[in-house]
């Protein structure tokens, strides 16, 4: 991929661009230029190509699905380097260890971690790259490194008056010793770093230019539409495909274990033709699974040991003694639903593999088809591609090795798209949690805290290493590090896998379920002890100044305090969590029948240096709407072993006539960068639980949030 | 044989007559800018023009088209109402994932095209039916209302 801007360096006029796209697929190859033949390039390290026509090439180790990383990540390297960022030609980097992000060890995207990990390695890369074309020019001109400068992809000795284009230094620059620790640029001099640059992928986002995984058209390739079996964990039975048939472009039937899939001339033609088959499953040992047995059972496994997560000071002592509180939380399933349908293009032969997808984890795409489809992994070439949305979706690979399994059978390369349906009933849910969290206040402030969390560990699945001593390290995130200055505090973690439905990372990840039992469960006590929700929370931070100016600058951008009309109220959530301070107030209004109508929410972020501040309000902004959408409407439930919710008809979205007035204000900071894309999705829920509270008098203990317990026709 | 008349170009599709518009776009074509979302007219991904209106191309056949004019996201730069719109959508920098931004923007100016000065109800009426999973709701709303005072 690559930017208009870049493309028109390359010679090619934006006419010359939508000749290609009409002609379909050759777009897909001016996208994704073929890094060049070594010799004519300088590459002083994996992130950086420079060739002698002047085009800085920037590979980028992270995906970019929409929170504005290749915007962020080329920041961050072309400042140093003192590339000039208009003309920077952005590409996704191919499945190597040299991207693996260095907080997972593994190439990975997600968990608002791509700024966190590489703001030091990619300050390096671009500063050791500026360095050597520096030593290049000089031994160019017989000066000093020292005596010469650089900006806008030029080096410049003033008192010469002379100055060269990088591109014209590349092959220079190659010969150079490698600089180790090359001198960083001070936050003074930031050129890009700290300034809201325009994002240089959305161009081609405006006219149907850019390409996702579900646009890639290699030539001849085929269209594929797929049905696993419904209930989770049962088996493909027996197929009769006479009238599939009939459907006027099928072309072949795949059935493989747990899927059946149609391959035809169009998408369309495989989903009618998909619908058409008579299936019979063997629907395994899941088939009798619900909804109200899931909750028994975590509830059960609640009462259970946990495995400690962090103890400090004497929690049982301080339970002991004081006014006790306590209080349960409960979220349920959700569907990731990425607006883009999971699908993924394979085409295999005997010698090769390749494969066309947008994925949060190329490598390990890579190894699995190269498992699935019987070839070494070198044969196996994969091309990412944007993301139509991640959310941690696509963290997991499960559709790319389907999608081989059938180009197993397919003479020829074949795009498997999974229909809204079978998206929605074959994710890797947002497991349930429950939290049991207790309390207890001597002379107004908390000095017990004890937060027990039951759920499903998806580090034990995903990534085994984040599963240590009885404890998923993702599940207790935003527990154990919970900004309050508790000095008895416990906890503890229950890993209890809900039977037959499978679970994975959803955007906020485990803080999502923790910020919500923590932010309502506090907030519950303030109103308890009948003290400010505001006032109560502040208490507890003398030693958080990061959050504590948050609160204040969201409360008073918020108004909070100010009088509001009957059934209308405030609530406020603050966290810390993934490096990142933030407090949002969240108005809402409670009508006689329970709905709900959120009027405005207010954050206050303090992400460290805030290096594209636009894209941090952005993030704040889709994630509130994000976390929103699930208070007020998300849960999968499950029946005879499947998945109730099928399409956008019975999984809401919230939807712009829904969506309330949204303020975001970026803090400024010189503190190491924090995360940005998860933190409004933990934030919301709790913020818009505590403003119904302080509308209606009703406390809600479980998401989505229950409209009969509003309008206090039920008890909660 | 049908001939679609797509951004003022003939195109000749040879699918059954039954397939939406959105799949002859995408899948015949190679006009993959018109996204597939939902399938059912709940997402607004597929949104293109028709006559001038935005209609869901999943839910419409190409028999049922025929020869009248489409626009497609890969067009509407082309009209005034197009081209603002995308103008907006940059400057207020609207765009994150962008896989529905083609159908918000093909909604946006059908409206604009309409309705050159939208109130904020006539907004939520053409854009409620495109859903963005990214939540960029107060930037169309802002960009909508930029595009119709440029």
């Amino acid at each position: 991929m690559s930017t208009n801007a870049s493309l028109e360096a390359r010679g090619l006029s934006r006419r010359d661009l939508l000749k290609a796209g009409a002609a379909g697929f050759l777009l897909v190859s001016f996208r994704l230029p073929v890094a060049r033949a070594a010799g004519d390039t300088f590459a002083p390290n994996a992130f950086i190509r420079i060739g002698d026509d002047d085009v800085v090439t920037l590979v980028m180790p992270q995906v970019e699905m929409g929170q504005g990383i290749y915007t962020t990540v080329g920041m961050i390297l072309a400042d140093e380097l003192d590339a000039d960022f208009n003309k920077v030609v952005l590409q996704h980097a191919p499945p190597d260890k040299a991207y693996n992000n260095p907080l997972f060890g593994i190439q990975a995207t997600g968990g608002s971690t791509s700024v966190r990990a590489f703001w030091d390695p990619l300050r390096k890369a671009g500063a050791a790259g500026r360095a050597m074309l520096v030593e290049a020019a000089a031994q160019q001109w017989s000066v000093e490194p020292s005596t010469c400068r650089t900006s806008n992809s030029e080096v410049i000795h003033d008192a010469s008056g002379r100055k060269v284009g990088y591109g014209a230094l590349a092959a220079l620059a190659a010969t150079m010793k490698p600089v180790g620790e090359p001198k960083l640029k001070l936050a003074k001099d930031y050129t890009l770093i700290g300034k809201p640059v325009k994002r240089k992928d959305t161009l081609d986002k405006t006219d149907g230019r850019s390409k996702y995984g579900i646009d890639a058209m290699p030539t001849g390739v085929k269209f594929a539409a797929i049905a696993q079996c419904p209930i989770f964990g049962g088996k493909v039975g027996h197929v009769d495909d006479t009238k599939a048939k009939a459907i006027k472009g099928f072309q072949q039937v795949v059935a493989d274990d747990d899927f059946v899939a149609v391959v035809a001339d169009t998408t369309w033609s495989a989903m009618q033709a998909l619908t058409a088959l008579d299936i019979k499953w063997d629907e395994g040992p899941n088939a009798n699974v619900n909804s109200a047995q899931v909750w028994d059972a975590l509830r059960a496994a609640s009462k259970g040991t946990g495995a400690v997560a962090k103890q400090a000071g004497d929690v049982d002592k301080a339970l002991a003694d004081g006014t006790r509180y306590d209080g349960v939380y409960e979220l349920p399933f959700l569907a990731h639903a990425t607006m883009e349908p999971l699908n993924c293009t394979v085409h295999y032969t005997k010698d090769a593999c390749e494969v066309w997808t947008g994925t949060q984890v190329i490598a390990r795409v890579q190894e699995a088809v190269a498992k699935a489809v019987g070839l070494p992994i070198e044969k196996v070439t994969v091309h990412n591609f944007y993301l139509g949305g991640g959310f941690g979706r696509r963290l997991d690979h499960d559709m790319t090795i389907r999608a081989a399994r059938v180009a197993l059978h397919v003479d020829g390369p074949v795009k498997v798209t999974w229909g809204r349906e079978e998206d929605m009933q074959h994710d890797v849910y947002r497991p349930v949690y429950h939290n049991a969290v207790s309390a207890t206040l001597k002379d107004g402030k908390i000095v017990g805290w004890s937060h027990r969390i039951t759920g499903s560990s998806i580090m034990a699945r995903w990534f085994p290493a984040g599963f240590k001593d009885g404890v998923d390290g993702d599940a207790v995130d935003g527990a154990i590090d919970q900004p309050y200055g508790f000095p008895n505090l416990k906890v503890e973690y229950i890993r209890a896998e809900p039977p037959a439905v499978p679970t994975g990372f959803w955007r906020g990840v485990g803080p999502n379920n923790n910020i919500f039992a923590i932010e309502s469960f506090i907030d519950d006590i303030a109103h308890r002890e009948k003290v400010d929700p505001v006032a109560f929370r502040l208490r507890h931070l003398d030693n958080n100044p990061r959050l504590k100016a948050a609160i204040h600058l969201a409360t008073e951008k918020g108004n909070w305090g100010a009088p509001t009309s009957a059934r209308v109220g405030r609530g406020i959530s603050v966290q810390n969590a993934w490096n990142t301070f933030v407090a949002t107030v969240c108005e809402a209004e409670v009508d006689e029948n329970g709905e709900v109508r959120v009027h405005r929410l207010v954050t206050a972020i303090d992400a460290g240096i805030p290096v594209n501040p636009d894209t941090i309000a952005a993030q704040i902004e889709g994630a509130l709407i994000f976390g929103l959408t699930a208070a007020l409407f998300g849960e999968v439930t499950i029946e005879n072993g499947r998945v109730q919710q099928s399409n956008f008809n019975d999984y809401r979205m919230l939807r712009i006539n829904e969506a309330p007035k949204i303020e975001v204000h970026v803090i400024p900071s010189t503190e190491h960068p924090g995360g940005v894309g998860e933190p409004g999705t933990a934030s919301g829920p709790p913020a818009l639980a505590n403003a119904l509270f302080a509308a209606t008098g009703v406390r809600l203990t479980r998401l989505p949030i229950d409209r009969e317990a509003l309008a206090g026709r039920k008890p909660v | 044989m049908i001939t679609l008349q797509v951004n003022g170009q003939p195109h000749d599709v040879d699918v059954s007559p039954e397939t939406p518009l959105l799949w002859a776009l995408r899948d015949v074509l190679g006009m993959t800018g018109t996204k597939f979302g939902c399938g059912i007219a709940q997402c607004g991904a597929c949104t293109v023009h028709v006559d001038g209106q935005a209609v869901r191309s999943c839910q419409l056949t190409i028999d049922m088209v025929g020869n009248r004019p489409i626009t497609t996201i890969e067009g509407i730069g082309a009209t005034d109402a197009g081209a603002k719109v995308q103008k907006a959508w940059l400057d207020l920098e609207v765009i994150q994932c962008g896989y529905c931004q083609s159908g918000q923007i093909m909604s946006a100016a059908a409206l604009l095209a309409h309705k050159p000065n939208p109130s904020d109800d006539d907004i939520d009426a053409a854009m409620a039916g495109n859903i963005c999973r990214c939540g960029t709701y107060v930037r169309i709303r802002a960009a909508i209302k930029k595009a119709a005072t440029a």
